[in-house]
């Protein structure tokens, strides 16, 4: 197993299809036309190295200068690993969420919920040796969206990693266990249902810090590779 | 084995918006062949797509301090996006084979609860005649969704299009 080893397809029944009419932006958004099927070439099999001298790490969402934004304070950690559960090391993950009302800080989101002064909702971290990330955060709120009538997003943060190559990239959402919202959820229930769960994010005592915040624990996993390594060029 | 993490959509509100100088490649002090690239993303209905984020790699140059390899452009109103970066040349593919000069681009939105990914190669390349890649996308004339044209010196473009009419070919890798 080294470097230039394709990544294995992805199994089926684990990323939701972009043709999902229940979640309606998908609707004009979707190719109609079957993906094709490349073969990883080194396009495929390498991918971007950050550096955190370039892209500094902001592992601290819950305070902007010094003062603290409103809502629960919690610690969201974990690993990122393969599918065989080697861990991913000093790999960049990108955090968005919106604030504890429920409003994002972007120019977007108009939702009549109040911006919060000490929020503004980006972090970046890398993972360590061991693959394992960690950042404080404030947990966010549910808002509204026009998707149908009366339609609320589930409490959710979202997450952009890379991972070993280009054919590793993912971007996905965390969840929070016992939403009622998931239930209700097309872009939740967009995922097929053997792999869903997989987004919901489990409370874990042994991550709270007393008197502080609470901890959540998420665990990522990406794309392994074969047992192939790719022909020589 | 223990499940891959399933994919969901960027969404509107994506935060990575405020860094537009991740468009340029070459701020780090990258050198060789300085070229922009823009085009637009568009609908089914031939509609702008304003809140996409589209995102580029590059094998060559190999990346190393100078030069990321990797760029982000948001679209703008228009459904615009637009890089700075160096002219990859080209590079191995599988066995004795040799790839045309590419990017590969990947395109995240609302609605698109999986990314989306293509290539971007160059017309006027010999190489695009045997470019094993190209070579895989049937009918013929569909390969065409792939490759920018000149847009000026040192300027490329090429449209994207999600659905419908002249469809962009995306890819499985």
């Amino acid at each position: 197993m080294n470097e230039w080893n394709p990544f294995r397809p992805v199994a089926a029944g684990t990323h939701p299809a972009n043709d999902t009419p229940a979640y309606r932006s998908t609707a004009f958004r979707h190719p109609t036309a079957p993906l094709v099927k490349i073969p990883q070439t080194i396009t495929e099999i390498s991918g971007p190295r950050f550096s955190p001298a370039q892209f500094p790490p902001m592992t601290d969402l819950s305070t902007m200068n010094g003062r603290a934004a409103l809502g629960e304070r919690i610690i969201v950690a974990g690993t990122v690993t393969d599918e065989d559960g080697r861990p991913i090391p000093n790999t960049m993950i990108e955090i968005w969420q919106a604030n504890a009302a429920g409003r994002y800080d972007h120019e977007r989101d108009q939702h009549d919920a109040p911006l919060d002064p000490n929020f503004h909702g980006e972090g970046r971290v890398f993972t360590d040796g061991e693959g394992g990330y960690r950042f404080t955060s404030v947990k966010p709120g549910s808002y509204p969206w026009r998707n149908h009538p009366n339609a609320w997003r589930p409490n959710h943060i979202h997450f952009s990693l890379f991972g070993p190559g280009f054919a590793t990239r993912l971007i996905t959402q965390m969840y929070f266990p016992g939403d009622p919202l998931l239930d209700l959820d097309p872009i939740y229930l967009a995922v097929p249902a053997g792999a869903r769960t997989r987004l919901i994010s489990r409370f874990d005592l042994s991550l709270t810090a007393p008197e502080w915040a609470l901890g959540y624990r998420f665990d990522f996993v990406l794309r392994g590779r074969s047992a192939t390594p790719m022909e020589a060029g | 084995m223990t499940g891959v993490t399933p994919s969901q959509t960027i969404g509107p509100y994506w935060h990575l918006i405020g860094h537009a100088e991740w468009a340029d490649l070459t701020r780090f002090g990258a050198r060789g062949e300085r070229i922009t690239l823009s085009g637009r993303i568009l609908d089914g209905e031939g509609l702008p797509v304003t809140d996409a984020a589209v995102e580029i790699w590059q094998a060559d140059p190999p990346a190393d301090e100078r030069f990321p390899g990797y760029g982000r452009s948001a679209t703008d109103a228009q459904g615009g996006f637009r890089f700075t970066t160096i002219k990859p040349g080209p590079v191995p593919g599988r066995g004795n084979a040799l790839q045309a000069p590419h990017l590969a681009l990947t395109l995240m939105a609302r609605g698109l609860l999986v990314g989306l990914v293509t290539r971007v190669y160059f017309a006027g390349e010999a190489l695009n005649e045997t470019d094993p890649v190209l070579a895989m996308i049937e009918p013929a004339p569909r390969r065409a969704t792939l490759v920018a044209a000149p847009d000026g010196p040192g300027a490329w473009r090429l449209d994207i299009r999600l659905q419908g009419r002249d469809e962009t070919v995306f890819l499985e890798v």
